[in-house]
């Protein structure tokens, strides 16, 4: 079999480039011979334990030793190399949509490139380039997207036309093809070797490495990794690094405290064949063929080829049931549409004898994206699984990435896309996960559109008012389990089409998600915004303010009864979480963060609030409905309402007061709106929800009240420049980078997280500034639609990224919002980036390869807006005077 | 005239109805896979009737058809009744005793039965009142005789056919002040229904058979090929044995008389029967009842008629014969039919047809390449040619519709003929019932894998 042919070359090459772990390693061919030698006994302590042998765990070892850290275990339960990695179809491709994702895998592809030479263990580097076909105009579109963020990256990349393609590989049928994209620099390598590679370099490092060692579980006091369990005895540690792919769900829940790793595995096909009459070259660029699902590449002379079908096969839902991965049953019958493509792509090979069809499982995670970082419950606990199938492409640099994190208690990039924490127990439902990996298996090859939702693991969290809202043609979106409001389809309107729109164009909900607009600028619209995250922080003396005064940068000391926006900032000045912290009373407060930040804020405070049994913490999200009212009358339906008087006078804005709406008592209401427009928030216990609700809305009857969904909410922020944490903010991302300087008190008279930096960026600026573009002669019929991810070009020059896009209905033009960097002209060192710098540029937005001009601002159009809302009130009120 | 493909696939479907255990992540412990079963009437209204439930206080499943005769009324009373009076017959005395207080004191009572019934199988709303009390009587009865011995699954199918077959009997005699009642009753019992019943619990098979539908097995022979094993003996003229009993219990002089034309006193298909009074009741008895009974009764030429050298009633019983069969691996289904299907099509073909089928859509063989020699378009053409053999066979989803395909359209090779097929099922409904009678089909599928893991604890 050729699985065991690789296994068997692997084996050779590791023994001759490390003899002495022969002894270390009980060779199963030895046995025969000579006795099991005994394998060394394990350290009683060591400061890191490594728990996986395959890619992640051996690029983690790597980077850490490499940082100059030795005290390090690593622990393979059967062989190193073993499982997945043994199995991996050895594609090194840095075609990926996402920014991170990119970066890992060209760092990945770097290392590889020279692991050879640096460690003497023959990886079988292939430098052959890929070619990713396009058989669809709108495929042709996504590649145009990837091609461009490539191309600023300083990775050769272009879009080619099929004839090209014919050019680069003989074998291509053409006929069906629209274009393709071909990175030359894509490689081809043994990933078994790689991580053998990595393995010595890191044993000489002085990582300590011992296979056929399990680890049973992992000991965790109070909330900090102690040690590790094995079935060799028991190693103290102060960290330790879940590798265990397929198995790290149920290694981390292996212990008393379960760490919720969200990964679920699936079978995985891929067909090898003998060599061709005329065998190919091993130069020969791979094939990727998403419209057909499958990927081709040489492999010996012959083809390796595999795919990601419509009908995935989900496995070991129950658990494990084996120790390596065996070569699990071939499925033809599975196989067969797959290969239906091959043919179809590569008609020459009818001929072309059958090897062997490979099932090899790969674990996925439930948003197609991998998993790193530290646990939010035990510190020192760290993860790095769930490749969705590109491990080898990712494994070097989020073996980097980790390693850093680990080190410097940070990474030197923004991954929070793959954190860990985004993640919560609520993901870790089996029967969750293997409906969802169903789902994003094809997903691999599926067209990605802007705004695309998952279908699967739906209507988990959902607001008490989910079905009056669904049956007034509530269309929903998903964010961490929460189903939450797109927009709102009125009676009579073609919903089968709405639901099925992909488009990368205008989409077909344009016109309805205007009047929402409209709506809330002219009357008043009502938004459930319930999933947001909330939390109650109360002491019984000052604790809670003081901490808090030390983990914002606001000044928190404000009245009982304001409302402070203020950034949740890490030492490095980055925004950890950008929230609205409400003072309920002089020793509690309240606290709105987004709705992803459940986990992650959580824990942040967990480990930055004092261990004090008087400053209590509370999650109280399930507690309350939050309903948004935004418009200039959802001040007339509130106090008709509450019989309160509620303008300005009375009810400035950030304000929150308990008042009674309605029936119901004890409503926070806040008068914000997450927008910019004028409006509140209402909090309200949930046993009140539908009737909060049922009387806004007949109350908001005559003054035109109606739904709406986010969409309406987020073309209102993004043409007031708001920014969103993550979307447009991060932990790379300060204050004084967003124009939020005001958002900070450094002379709150107390010292707080992030304020050295923030004091160092106020007195000599800062290197990349958060700026608002509208397009200008961008065709909003016409024209692609930006989504986010765009280069921005200043004066032909890439200067940044943009973070997040939307229509304005009221400009009638595209904004986006992304960062402006000053990247020195012949050296690329990043300079300081003025105001003046933004003002005096000439800028584009790169669009799938089309360039927009775009007008920068740094500020939004408030004067413009409030004009705007003068003479429309007067319009309105009149037109209720008839 | 002629029907269209669609138009008789249309026909074909109506009444198609499919039932798979649940089970739990490829997890199921019944023996039970689960059934398909479907009617094609000939007559109209249609008199054949089928039941199938799950015993919830019990092991087991119980699976059923019943050919009426002299319109369909004993039929529908028979596959409404007879599964509650098996399960209250397997049930153990605690269980009755805990529904009978839950009754007494007007508690919620335990479920005994779920049903799985196509939403064209109706239950009588009106008379189930009266059918509760009759049931109630019975397990009464069962809780003052309390024999303290386990039940034994024979004796229960037994005394469950005999006892809902002297229910009907009585409440026909006893009648019902509500009119519509009273003449429901009387036509159950002056109407007449074979039943053929299956009961599965584990590996332990038993089939109570009254009249001449019939149980056949579906076995898979260690080359693949499949063979039929009877279950069930019909109960007519061309079973000698049953000849022989009539015969037995009826003096010697009756024995010319007995059996003429192949029909029992000269009339009557089957030799056992539920209902069908004429030939159980005194002459007197049955005049005494029409007389008192309600006009219709007295209109009706057939009631009123004294079938001739009418001597020794009763001439006709509804006790079951009842065979038990212990399920093998390589019994993998079952198969439950009136004597309509069984008229058109001999035994084994159906095995064949039926084996053929359901090992198209489950158990097609995994193709492995091994050590062969197979270029990548050999396999492709493999693949492809196993991919439209299985979308053939998706024709139909029912193996009990593809069965009457089969048994309606079937010419002289044993393929499907479409325009045979579309002729009768396009005859008028006076013409149909010369050409075909009403066929009700259940098919059992069993669950290999489960059976033999009970093999192997044994």
């Amino acid at each position: 079999a050729a699985g065991m042919f690789l296994r068997v070359l692997s084996d050779i090459q590791w023994r001759a480039a490390h003899p002495k772990w022969r002894r270390m390693s009980g060779s199963r061919r030895s046995t025969s011979t000579t006795a099991e030698p005994h394998p060394l006994p394990l350290p009683a302590q060591a400061q890191v334990v490594i728990c996986g042998g395959g890619i992640m765990g051996t690029s983690v070892a790597y980077h850490l030793s490499k940082m100059g850290w030795k005290d390090i275990v690593l622990l393979e339960q059967g062989r190193l190399a073993a499982g997945t990695t043994r199995f991996c179809a050895g594609i090194v491709s840095t075609a990926r949509p996402m920014s991170i994702e990119l970066k890992m895998a060209h760092y990945s592809n770097k290392l590889y490139q020279q692991l050879q030479q640096e460690t003497g263990v023959q990886t079988g580097y292939m430098k052959t380039g890929s070619i990713s076909l396009a058989q669809t105009q709108d495929r042709l579109i996504s590649l145009k997207r990837i091609a461009s963020s490539l191309n600023v990256m300083g990775i050769p990349c272009e879009i080619i036309s099929p004839k090209k393609v014919l050019q680069l590989h003989p074998l291509i049928n053409i006929h069906d093809l629209v274009g393709a994209m071909y990175v030359p620099e894509d490689a081809l390598v043994s990933s078994a070797n790689v991580s053998l590679a990595l393995a010595t370099a890191a044993s000489r490092n002085g990582v300590q490495i011992h296979e056929r060692t399990s680890v049973s579980h992992v000991t965790i006091q109070k909330g900090r990794v102690t040690g590790v369990e094995t079935d060799r005895g028991r190693i103290q540690c102060e960290y330790f690094v879940n590798c265990a792919g397929q198995w790290a769900y149920e290694l981390g829940h292996s212990g008393e405290e379960p760490v919720h790793i969200p990964v679920h595995a699936c079978e995985h096909f891929y067909l090898l064949t003998h060599p061709l009459q005329k065998p190919l070259s091993n130069s020969l660029p791979t094939v990727v063929d998403p419209d057909g699902r499958i990927y081709i590449r040489n492999w010996q002379g012959g083809i390796l080829s595999g795919g990601f079908e419509k009908n995935p096969k989900p496995l070991f839902t129950e658990g494990r049931n084996q120790l390596e991965i065996q070569n699990l049953q071939e499925d033809w019958d599975h196989f067969g549409p797959l290969l239906s493509a091959l043919l179809r792509r590569m008609p020459g090979l009818e001929a072309l004898q059958i090897m062997q069809l490979v099932n090899c499982p790969e674990s996925f995670t439930p948003d197609m994206r991998c998993i790193m970082g530290e646990s939010p419950t035990a510190r020192g606990y760290f993860v790095l699984a769930g490749m969705n199938s590109a491990g080898l492409s990712y494994g070097g640099g989020a073996g980097k990435y980790l390693a850093e994190w680990i080190v410097n208690g940070y990474p030197s990039e923004n991954v929070w896309p793959l954190d860990l924490k985004r993640f919560g127990a609520l993901q870790s439902s089996r029967t969750f996960l293997r409906h969802r990996v169903m789902e994003v298996m094809p997903l691999m090859c599926d067209l990605k559109v802007p705004r695309w939702d998952f279908q699967t693991g739906r209507q988990l969290r959902t607001s008490p008012l989910y079905d009056r809202l669904d049956a007034q043609g509530a269309r929903w979106m998903e964010k961490h389990g929460f189903e939450r409001v797109k927009y709102f389809v009125p009676p009579g309107s073609d919903l089968l089409d709405l639901d099925h729109s992909k488009t990368f164009y205008k989409p077909d909900w344009f016109d309805i998600v205007g009047s929402e607009v409209k709506c809330c600028k002219e009357a008043v619209c009502v938004i459930d915004m319930s999933s947001f995250t909330k939390f109650e922080i109360s002491s019984t003396g000052d604790q809670a303010l003081e901490s808090l005064q030390y983990l914002f940068s606001n000044d928190l000391d404000v009245p009982v009864g304001h409302v402070v926006h203020t950034g949740m900032l890490n030492e490095k000045g980055g925004y950890e979480n950008d929230c609205s912290i409400a003072r309920l009373g002089k020793r509690s407060f309240f606290m709105i963060s987004p709705t992803d930040q459940q986990v992650h804020c959580w824990a942040w405070l967990k480990n930055h609030l004092p261990d004090d049994s008087n400053l209590v913490l509370e999650d109280v999200t399930w507690k309350y409905t939050a309903l948004n009212l935004i418009g200039p009358r959802a001040v007339d339906v509130l106090s008709e309402l509450s019989y309160a008087p509620m303008t300005a006078e009375h009810f400035p804005s950030l304000f929150c007061k308990e008042m009674s709406v309605g029936y119901a008592n004890g409503i926070r209401v806040m008068s914000i709106t997450h927008t910019g427009e004028p409006g509140f928030v209402l909090y309200i216990p949930i046993e009140y929800a539908l009737h909060v609700y049922n009387e806004v809305m007949n109350m908001g009857q005559k003054y035109g009240i109606r739904n709406a969904g986010y969409y309406a909410l987020r073309s209102l922020r993004i043409e007031k420049f708001f920014a969103f944490w993550g979307q447009d903010l991060d932990a790379f991302t300060t204050p004084m980078e967003c124009g939020r300087e005001f958002q900070v008190k450094l002379d709150k008279g107390l010292e707080f997280l992030g304020q050295e930096v923030l004091l160092e960026q106020k007195q000599n600026g800062v290197y990349k500034r958060f700026t608002m573009f509208i397009l200008e002669d961008h065709d909003t019929d016409m024209d692609l639609w930006p989504w986010w991810g765009e280069p921005i070009f200043r004066n032909g020059r890439y200067v940044g990224k943009t973070t997040s896009s939307a229509y304005s209905y009221t400009l009638e033009r595209h904004v986006c919002l992304g960062f402006v960097h000053h990247f020195d002209e012949n050296t690329g060192e990043e300079l300081v980036v003025t105001p003046d710098f933004i003002n005096q540029g000439e800028y584009e937005i790169d669009i799938a390869g089309q360039r927009f001009q775009a007008k920068a601002k740094l500020y939004p159009f408030s004067s413009l807006f409030a004009q705007r809302r003068r003479k429309d009130e007067v319009e309105l009120s009149g037109y209720q005077g008839e | 005239f002629y029907l269209t493909p669609p138009q008789v696939n249309s026909i074909l479907k109506a009444n198609e109805y499919s039932f798979k255990v649940p089970e739990f992540d490829g997890k199921n412990v019944s023996s039970v896979l689960g059934f398909d079963s479907n009617q094609l009437p000939a007559n109209a209204p249609i008199e054949d009737r089928r039941s199938a439930a799950t015993c919830l206080q019990t092991r087991g499943m119980l699976l059923g058809v019943f050919d009426g005769h002299a319109g369909c009324a004993c039929a529908q009373a028979v596959s409404e009744r007879l599964f509650y009076y098996i399960a209250v017959s397997l049930l153990p005395h605690e269980t009755l005793l805990e529904i009978e207080n839950a009754v007494e004191s007007g508690r919620a009572l335990l479920p005994i039965l779920q049903w799985h019934k196509h939403p064209n199988d109706y239950f009588s709303k009106e008379a189930s009142k009266l059918y509760f009390n009759s049931l109630r009587t019975y397990w009464q009865e069962l809780i003052d005789l309390n024999s303290g011995e386990t039940t034994d699954v024979r004796e229960a199918l037994i005394n469950a056919f005999k006892r809902l077959d002297s229910d009907l009997s009585l409440e026909a005699q006893v009648g019902d002040p509500n009119s519509f009642l009273n003449y429901l009753v009387l036509r159950v019992a002056f109407s007449g229904s074979t039943a053929c019943v299956a009961h599965v619990d584990g590996v332990d098979l038993h089939i109570a058979n009254t009249g001449d539908s019939r149980a056949m097995l579906g076995v898979q022979e260690e080359d693949g090929s499949w063979s039929a094993v009877n279950l069930s003996y019909d109960h007519n003229a061309q079973n000698e044995h049953e000849v022989e009993r009539v015969k037995m219990e009826h003096p010697k002089s009756e024995e010319k008389s007995l059996v003429k034309q192949d029909r029992l006193l000269g009339l009557l298909m089957p030799f056992r029967a539920f209902g069908d009074v004429k030939f159980k009741w005194s002459i007197e008895l049955q005049k005494r009842v029409i007389e008192s009974g309600p006009d219709q009764l007295n209109d009706n030429e057939y009631t009123k008629f004294i079938p001739p050298n009418y001597f020794t009633p009763p001439y006709l019983t509804a006790e079951p014969e009842v065979i038990h069969h212990k399920l093998r691996p390589q019994d993998k289904f079952l198969v439950l039919a009136t004597d309509g299907l069984w008229e058109t099509m001999h035994r084994q073909d159906v095995a064949r047809i039926v084996g053929e089928y359901l090992s198209g859509v489950h158990h097609q063989q995994p193709i492995a390449v091994g050590g062969y020699k197979v270029t990548l378009g050999q396999m492709h053409g493999l693949l492809t040619e196993r991919r439209a053999r299985i979308s053939s066979v998706f024709e139909d989803q029912n193996a009990a519709t593809h069965l009457i395909r089969h048994a309606v359209g079937n010419n002289e090779f044993g393929t499907v003929d479409h325009e045979r097929l579309s002729k009768m099922l396009s005859l008028p409904e006076e013409l149909a019932r010369m050409y075909r009678d009403d066929i009700t089909i259940i098919v059992v599928q069993f669950n290999s894998h489960v059976i033999g893991a009970y093999q192997n604890e044994e």
